[in-house]
Order: structure tokens, then sequence, then C-alpha cells
């Protein structure tokens, strides 16, 4: 199954050349982001959301380099987006209520990575996919708390104490995203370029030699995953605070199966392809939408198949094979 | 305990004839999933999409038969007939022009190829057949109802429920146990997916075998779709809600596990329609449930052989 | 070569047309006569639900193409932008905020799903945004806060399921067991909730011997029908609708459920044309509020049957209740820019004096006329009948028709309706107006 060599496999800043590659980039995609941002009102909060989703994708970007895909990653969003719903009317200061779903969306992790990581491919993505289901389910049945579909209205938030303006606000959320999108990225390129990361592509190729090497892989591949949950439930707190409700939708197949599509539209080569991938999905969606409200899904479709066929790199790899080029 | 089973005893009696009828209709559909899995080592999500092309083309069919004054057993025909259509148009236009280009990739690029064909058949659906729910019962209502005694009660059940759905659904185990071990073409299927690579040495053409199982796999999964539609109504999303369930029968059966998919299928069927007498609430959850506490117990899945692990 | 350029070419016009879109608007909010009315609409065109969505965008295109040829409102021509909200609440949160913000809508209409309203609500008080709630029903909206900005042009979910519940009281006063079947969300748990609620107050003592929440979407009901069958309720209340409703009942009936129960289904209105003859005669159907195609007095019949011909020459199959939820909204935003218009003399309202002239407003519908009341909520009548087949459709229609006046069934102001329903009293029946022969 491991075969071809694409960039899937290429770890990630573990060549000290390549992370110059990314760094301006980075500094580019930022300076854009922001200009959009302010030249375009209504796209601050796309972008938000993108930046957010782009978090959640760091922690599958983490799996993939195991070769694992997890068919259920929306859960921790939920789990964190749902933390902030239920906790908002007690406690409104936005800077308590993010680590706090962060830390309830790692112990989740915790509890389920210890249970998952014995677990390998189809096995792997479909425990997390019922899982996910699991979790979707209940959000929908206890609807005495939940409130079912119609979801919960997450109130308005206060930062450091603060009430801001509905524009300053929109402001603080898109600064916010963007400040963890950074640290977060680059949390993950010194992971994977650290003994730990670069266990987790032995997970993928040959697991049996890191056993024999002495190197657990179910403890690397569990200490993957806690940060993607904690990743995963750090987006789901952003998520809910910039769209301000949450629903069980959040938690459902179709929700995991985006998450890993804006990974590999991005690109798995680097950290910075789940927000590439992030921001062309959900911009995408927005223009497809607009265009043809009625086949925006087969759009969608059809730019994630021409990715793959074509472009199996995502968006970072067309990029990079651009900038080697003309280096 | 016994108290209680005994009170129970005829309403699980009820549950029981439920169960079956919803247990053919799951295995139906992942039996074609973990075929086409055990071969292609591919888990199809565009599954849920052949199942639901088939169910509304069988529909189509169907009412388009009526329409021209055939007597009511050709509906089944209708059943029959979109089923090989469907199997035959969309499965090899799908190995052929998508899947075959990414075979030797990555998992994952795999997976989502076929997420995508999922994505771009939904709106497909919704283009071809509108949203307005259609149905065509006819297969259903030609055979009646049949009486089943229910203490001093009796409980009508219909014929297609009772009889036809369990049948077909014995009938095709049977008939695929026979064509995977009787037939050449069906052992040279079962040699690739035990190991692809000592059938390709021997001389076994893969894509060969690739083509006709997929093709095969989406035949099934319209049939499943095929044999539903006269029981339901057709509505955009049904695809969706199909492919996941049959996810959790593949997974807890083992890969490519035909017997496992049917056991499978049955401890789920069963297990939906006690909770729907018993306990209505966990009725969603309870193929999840049964999915993770058989492979707490087995990892490979009930069925399932450990794969030796490669050094 | 030629490909090179009709890449480049193609490459061009989508950059040009993103650029448009992305640099567009700006121009919200401003209060000279526009070049066009833009009408910001939210609807199910994917998913199980757009069994009602793309009806209803089909009857707003249909009206928009009348209302244009005649001149447009105030003298400005109609545009709609139509949003699906089939991919969930925080795109549809990011949509409501674009049409605002990019292209400068002058008005929204939110949502089918009360999820989807609960979400866009708020946002209407935060930008400042008239906000027509066309269809959700949720009764959460107005009950539990205040919206300024926010109007709904319909009835919701207390009169849509006290009216059958009246009608059924009339109807078989002798009931003794109930069984519910609702889909399992919010609709379905919140319409059992305020049922239980009505019928403890109204008629006490009756046994609920099973409730059922299959799963929204399940394609199979077997295993439900058989334990009805067994346990032989009085009634069977069913507020599915959809794809749902059409599959319970199509097995319900072939099993003959129907002989052994009276069911009540306050939303089938929407599955009879579906069902045809399938659907057995003598249960009581509801159509969330009174535009029956057989509404036996209605206020402006040849605007109706204009309104059902127009409709059925157009999309070939008869209008449900959604288009005709649309067409009042439709109506309420046509009724609501004169006033404004009226109000300042000729000129163009801003948001603010558009909002003002929704309060109170009433409008006329084909069927009645409908009011806003001041904390938004429009009185819509309600009408419940029995199943029956008449040469003229050839789906089911009621008969014994009774016209519930929206005040009477309808939470006042202020009160929440759980609350309010358990105040009702056993002679509260006796309010209920005689069925109209027809």
């Amino acid at each position: 199954m491991s075969g071809s060599a694409n960039s899937l496999s290429r770890p990630a800043g573990a060549a000290p050349a390549r992370s110059l590659g990314e760094g301006l980039p980075a500094l580019l995609g930022i300076a854009a982001l922001v200009l959009v941002a302010w030249a375009v009102p209504w796209l601050k909060f796309v972008l938000t959301i993108a930046l957010a989703k782009g978090i959640a994708v760091l922690g599958i970007l983490l799996l993939l380099r195991a070769g694992q895909v997890s068919f259920g990653h929306a859960m921790f969003l939920a789990t964190g987006a749902y933390t902030v719903a239920f906790v908002a009317p007690f406690q409104t200061e936005a800077l308590l209520l993010l680590p706090l779903a962060a830390l309830l969306a790692t112990l989740l992790g915790l509890a389920v990575g210890l249970f998952v990581v014995r677990y390998r491919d189809i096995f792997f993505g479909m425990l997390n996919l019922a899982l996910s289901m699991v979790l979707y389910s209940l959000l929908e049945k206890l609807y005495e708390y939940t409130k079912g579909t119609d979801g919960i209205r997450v109130s308005v938030l206060t930062f450091a104490g603060l009430r801001p303006e509905r524009e300053t606000q929109e402001w603080l959320m898109f600064g916010l995203a963007l400040l963890l999108a950074v640290l977060f990225g680059l949390l993950v390129r010194a992971y994977l370029a650290s003994p730990m990361g670069r266990a987790l592509a032995g997970i993928k190729t040959r697991e049996t030699r890191l056993e024999f090497m002495g190197v657990s892989a179910r403890r690397v591949l569990l200490f993957a995953y806690v940060l993607s949950a904690l990743m995963g439930g750090t987006a789901g707190a952003l998520v809910a605070m910039t769209s301000r409700h949450v629903t069980p939708q959040l938690a459902y197949w179709t929700s995991s199966g985006e998450l890993v599509f804006i990974a590999i539209l991005g690109g798995a080569g680097s950290a910075l392809g789940p927000f590439l991938g992030a921001a062309a999905f959900e911009l995408v969606r927005v223009y497809a939408a607009a265009a043809v409200a009625d086949a925006w899904q087969m759009i969608l479709g059809a730019v994630l198949l021409l990715v793959i066929l074509f472009a199996p790199g995502g968006i970072w790899g067309m990029l990079a094979g651009r900038l080697r080029r003309s280096a | 305990m016994m108290a209680w089973f005994a009170e129970n005893s005829l309403l699980l009696g009820l549950a029981l004839l439920d169960g079956l009828a919803y247990a053919a209709l799951v295995f139906m559909v992942a039996v074609g999933l973990n075929l086409v899995f055990g071969v292609l080592r591919i888990v199809n999500v565009a599954h849920g999409s052949l199942f639901a092309i088939g169910a509304y083309t069988a529909a189509s069919l169907g009412l388009f038969f009526a329409s021209r004054g055939l007597p009511p057993w050709a509906g089944y025909a209708a059943l029959i007939l979109a089923a090989c259509l469907v199997g035959a148009v969309l499965g090899p236009l799908i190995e052929r022009l998508v899947l075959r280009r990414i075979y030797g990739q990555e998992e994952v690029l795999q997976l989502l190829v076929t997420f995508a064909l999922f994505m771009i058949l939904e709106d497909v659906q919704k283009l071809v057949w509108g949203v307005q729910p259609i149905s065509q019962d006819l297969p259903m209502k030609v055979l009646g109802t049949v009486d089943v005694p229910f203490g001093e009660d009796v409980i009508p059940f219909t014929i297609y429920q009772l009889f036809v759905l369990p049948g077909v659904a014995v009938a095709v185990l049977a008939g695929l146990a026979w064509f995977l071990r009787r037939t050449l073409t069906g052992r040279v299927i079962v040699a690739v997916t035990t190991d692809k690579e000592a059938a390709m040495a021997m001389g076994i053409d893969a894509a060969k075998v690739t083509l006709l199982t997929f093709t095969f796999g989406a035949g099934l999964a319209a049939l499943g779709g095929a044999l539903a539609s006269p029981t339901t109504s057709l509505v955009p999303g049904i695809g969706a809600q199909t492919i996941v369930l049959s996810f959790a029968v593949v997974a807890t059966a083992g890969l490519g596990q035909i017997e496992g998919a049917a056991l499978t299928s049955l401890l789920i069927g069963l297990g939906r329609s006690v909770a729907v007498y018993f306990a209505p609430e966990f009725e969603v959850v309870v193929p999840y449930i049964i999915m993770v506490a058989v492979l707490l117990v087995r990892p490979q899945g009930l069925f399932g052989v450990l794969e030796t692990r490669r050094v | 070569m030629t490909s090179a350029i009709t890449r480049r070419e193609a490459m061009f016009g989508a950059a040009a047309t993103a650029g448009s879109l992305l640099l567009a608007g700006g121009n919200a909010g401003a209060q000279t006569k526009p070049t066009e009315l833009r009408v910001g609409i939210t609807t199910f065109l994917s998913g199980a639900a757009s069994v009602f969505g793309v009806p209803a965008r089909n009857a707003a295109e249909l009206i928009f193409e009348d209302i244009n040829k005649a001149g447009g409102i105030g003298g400005v021509p109609v545009r709609a932008y139509f949003v699906d909200e089939g991919p969930g609440t925080d795109h549809l949160v990011g949509e409501f905020r674009r049409l605002v913000q990019n292209e400068g809508v002058h008005i929204m209409f939110a949502s089918i799903s009360s999820g989807s309203c609960l979400a866009c609500t708020p946002l209407s008080d935060e930008m400042k945004k008239t906000t027509l709630l066309w269809d959700c029903g949720t009764q959460r909206i107005f009950e539990e806060g205040k919206h300024p900005f926010a109007f709904r042009t319909q009835g919701y979910g207390t009169p849509e399921v006290l009216a059958p519940l009246l009608y059924l009281l009339k109807h078989k006063p002798d009931f003794k067991t109930l069984a519910v079947i609702n889909q399992d969300y919010a609709w379905g748990r919140d319409s059992w909730e305020l049922w239980k609620a009505g019928m403890e107050a109204l008629k006490p003592g009756v046994r609920v011997v099973a409730e059922m929440f299959p799963r929204f979407g399940a394609p199979d009901y077997s295993t439900e029908v058989t334990r009805l069958l067994a346990a032989r309720p009085d009634v069977i209340l069913s507020t599915s609708w959809g794809g749902d409703l059409v599959t319970l009942v199509r097995q319900a009936a072939e099993r003959r459920l129907f002989d052994r129960s009276t069911f009540v289904l306050p939303v089938a209105e929407a599955s009879m044309q579906t069902l045809g003859k399938t659907m057995p005669a003598g249960h009581v159907i509801g159509a969330r509020g009174d535009h029956w195609n057989n509404h036996p007095k209605p206020k402006d019949p040849a605007k109706l049957a204009k309104f059902v011909e127009a409709y059925r020459a157009k999309y070939n199959e008869y209008p449900i209740y959604p288009c005709h939820h649309m067409a009042q909204a439709i109506a309420a935003m046509q009724a609501g820019f004169a006033r404004a218009i009226a109000a300042k003399g000729g000129g163009w309202p801003n948001d603010q004096e558009l909002a003002n002239a929704f309060r109170g407003l009433t409008f006329d519908t084909p069927t009645s006329s409908i009011t806003l009341r001041e904390d938004g909520q429009g009185l819509e009548d309600q009408i419940v009948g029995l199943s029956s087949f008449t040469e003229k459709f050839p789906f089911a229609v009621p008969k014994d028709m009774i016209i519930f006046p929206a005040a009477m069934v309808s939470a006042p102001v202020g009160q929440k309706s759980v609350e309010w329903l358990k105040t009702l009293k056993p002679e509260f029946l006796a309010q209920v107006p005689a069925p109209v022969a027809g």
C-alpha cells in the first residue's frame, strides 16, 4: 500500500534547507489573509472559519504522517464547540473558554486514543467513524440538554473582561485564529522534526522495525492522536465562537470527511498545507454556492477529484514544485 | 431476567421478524462493499451513491412499466434490470476512468477519490430525479400481506418484507459462496483478496479481476437499492445514511468476509429491532456499539484473519 | 495552442467573476432608491429537506417574475439570491453575512430549518437587517428573546400542534390510548412536548403506549409499524413530513395500521400529492396553515386559483405549503415596503425604517390575511380536517374542515407555549368553531 513516493510521505521540516522555503510563503500567506479580511469584511468570517478548520486539519496531518486516516475527527471539533456552547452561559470569557474546550477535547482524545491506537488502517478509520457517530447520535438524542439538531446558540462573549463591538469582535476572533494557527503550525513543524515525529513515518512504512528499535508504536501514535485531538478541540472552540451557533452536524461523518478532504487539497507535505487547503475549500464552497446553489457539492467533488488525479501533492505540492523549479 | 423474557417473548418474536427484513437490506449493501474492499482494498464511499442510483432507477423503470400497462409482476423485472443496468454502466465507468488511476497510491487518496465521486453523484441524483420523494411500491403491494399470530391478536406483515427480502439475501449469500468457492473466476477473486502479489506472480490478470469485482459490487449495491425501493421513499441523502451503516458492517465483519457480513447484518438488524421495542432511544447507536464491542474482543473483525505484519 | 488560449481565457473569466464577487457591494444601507431590490433567501436546496426548499424556491421565482413584470416593488425590480441551508449552520451564517455585507441585500428571508432560524435571527439583530422568517416553526425564537429586526410571516409550532389536537378532541373525544412516532429532531421533539402539554390539560388521563423518535430520514419503519400494530393505540400522532411521512404512511397503510388506529398528521399536506390514493381516508390532516387547495372560503378565490394554476403550469405539480409560506413572505415584503415608502412620503426606507414598517403589519394572502404581532410573530389561521377524496383532486384533501382563528390557538405575547398550554381547561373546547361543510 505504501508504494509510490509522493509528497505525503515526505517529512516536512526534516531538512533545514526546506524550512526556509516555508517561512516566506507563510509570511506572504498571513499578509494576504489580513489584506483580504480587511478589504472584504464578510470574508473575514469565512477566513476565520478556514483558519480554525486548518488547525483541526493539522491534527489530521499528523495522523496521515503515520499512514492513518481518521474518518471521525470531527468528534473533537464538536467536543470543543459544544464545550463553548455549554459553558458560555456561565462563563463568557473567551480566553478561558478556549483552553477549557481544548482541555476537554484532549481528555476525550486520550480516552479514545488509548482504545483506537491499537488498530491500523481501515479499522482505525472506521472505529473513529463509529465513535464520532456515537457522539453525533448523542448530541442529537439528548434533546433535553443539546436541543437536538436545532443546536445551541452561543451567547455574546467577553475578551479579557471586555465586551467589544461586533466589528472589533470579528477582528479579535480573526486575530485569535491566526495567532493560534501560527503557533500550532510551528508546534507541528517542531514536533514532526523531533524523534517522536519522525517515528510516526515509521508506523506508516514498517511498524515492526520501530518495535525492534525499542520504540512503542502505540505510544508514538497515541501522542500524535492526543495532540490532534487538542488541535481539533481548539478548532471547534474557534468555530463555535465565530459562528456563535453549534449543531450536531459538526460531528457528522461528512464533516470528518471534509477535514480529510482539506488535508489532501492543501497537501500533506507541509504544515502550511492545511491552511492553504482550508482557505481554498471554504472559498470554493462559498463561490460555488453563490454561483450554483444547486450543485456546489458536485463542484467541490470535482475539485477534489482533479486534485487527487492530477496534483496528489495538493496545493502546497504545486506551490513547492513551482518554487523549487524557479529557485 | 427469565421472567422478563417470558413476559416479552411474543414481542421478541415480532422483533425477530422485523430484524430479519432489515438485516437482509443491510446485508445486500454491505456484502458488495466488503467484496470490493477485499479485492481493491478501497473503502468505496460512492457505494452509497450506487445504492441510491439503483433504487431510483428501479423506481423509474417500475413506474415506466406500470405506465405501459405491463402486469404488476414486471415490477420485479424492473428491480433486476435496474441492478444490472447500474452495475454494468457505472461500475466499469468508475473503475476504468477513476479508480484505475489511483491503484497503488496512498490509501487516503483512494478513499477520498470515492468521497469525491460520492459528492458528485449526490448532486447528479438530484439533477436527474429531483427532490420530491419518489416511490414505486407495486412489487410490495402485489404480494399482499400475511397475518402472523400474536397472542389472541394477529399482526399483518407484508410478504415482500417477510419472505422476499430475506429470501433474496439468502440466495445472494449462497450464490456468492458458491461462485467464490466453486468457479474458476470466483477462486481467482479469492486468490487476489488473500494475496494480491502472489496471485499476480502466478499470472492472474489483476486488472481484469478488479474490473469484474467492482462491477459486481456496484451491481450488488444497486440491487440493494432496488430491493429497498418498494418499501421506502427515495429522497436526496439516502446514500449517505446507507453507506455509513455499511462501513460499520464491513469493519465488524472482517475484511472481504461474506459470511461475516451476513452475521454482522443479522446482529445489527436484530439489535436494532429489539432496541426499537425496548429502548428506542438507543436504536441509532446499536450498530456502532456492536462494532466497537466486536472489535474490542476481535481486533480483526468477526471473521477476519490477522494479517502477517511486514518487516 | 488553442487549448492554452482557451484555458487562459477561462482563468481570466473566473478571476473576473471572483473579483466582482469579492469587491461588489459595499452599498448596503444606502437610502437612495436602488436599481434593484435584492432579497437574500435561505432554503434547502440539498438533502432531505429540499423536498420543501426547492418547491419554495420555485414559487419565489414564479412570483418575483410576476412582480417584476408589473414594475417591481416601489418601482424597483426584485432580484433574489438563494442560499442552500444544506451544508450546515457554520456555512449558512457565513452566507448570511455574505448576502448582507457583500451582495448588499435589502431584506433577508430566513430558513426552513429551526436550527437555521435560531442561528440567523440573532444575526439580523447584529446586522440590523430586516429578516422574514418564512417557514421555520420553532416557538423558541420569539419566546426566548426579542428580535427587533425579525418577523415570522406564518404560524408556528404551537398553533400547528394545538389545532389538530383540538380537532381530534372534537372528532374522537373518547380515545384512551395514544402513541407518537415523530422524527428525531427539534420539530419532532418540540411538537410532542407541545402536544403532550395540551393533551394533559385538555383531556387528562390518556395513556401514552409508545413514544418513538426514529432517526430523521429513516428509510424503513416496518419495525415501528409492527410495534404499533401490536400496541393497538386508539390514536397515533406523527408530525413527520417529507419522505419520512410518505414511507411511514405507505408501510402503515399496506399493513392495515390505519384500520386499527386513527392517525393525526399535522404536516400531511405536503405529502398528499406523492401519496395519491395510498393515503387512507378519515384521518386527521393538517397543513401548517390554512392554504389547502380546497379551502372552503378563501378570501380571494381568484388569486388562489391564479397562483395554483400558474405554479402547476410551470412545474407540473400542485404547490405545497412551503410554496404558500414563500408567497406569504413575499406578500409581507410587498406590504412592508409599500408601508415604509408611504411613511417616508415616497422615499426609500433605510434598514430601521423598513423594520418599523413590519411591526403590526397586516397583509393579505390568497386565503386570508395575516397580522404580525408586536413580538414579530405572524397570526396565521389553521385549517384541519379529515382526509377524503373528491372528483377534483387526484390526492387526499380535507373534509369537515375546522378553521381555527390564529389568535385562539397561539400562545399570547410574552408567554411560553408549553406553560400556556398547561393552563388550558377542558372548557376551552367549547370555543372551537363548528366544521365547515364541503
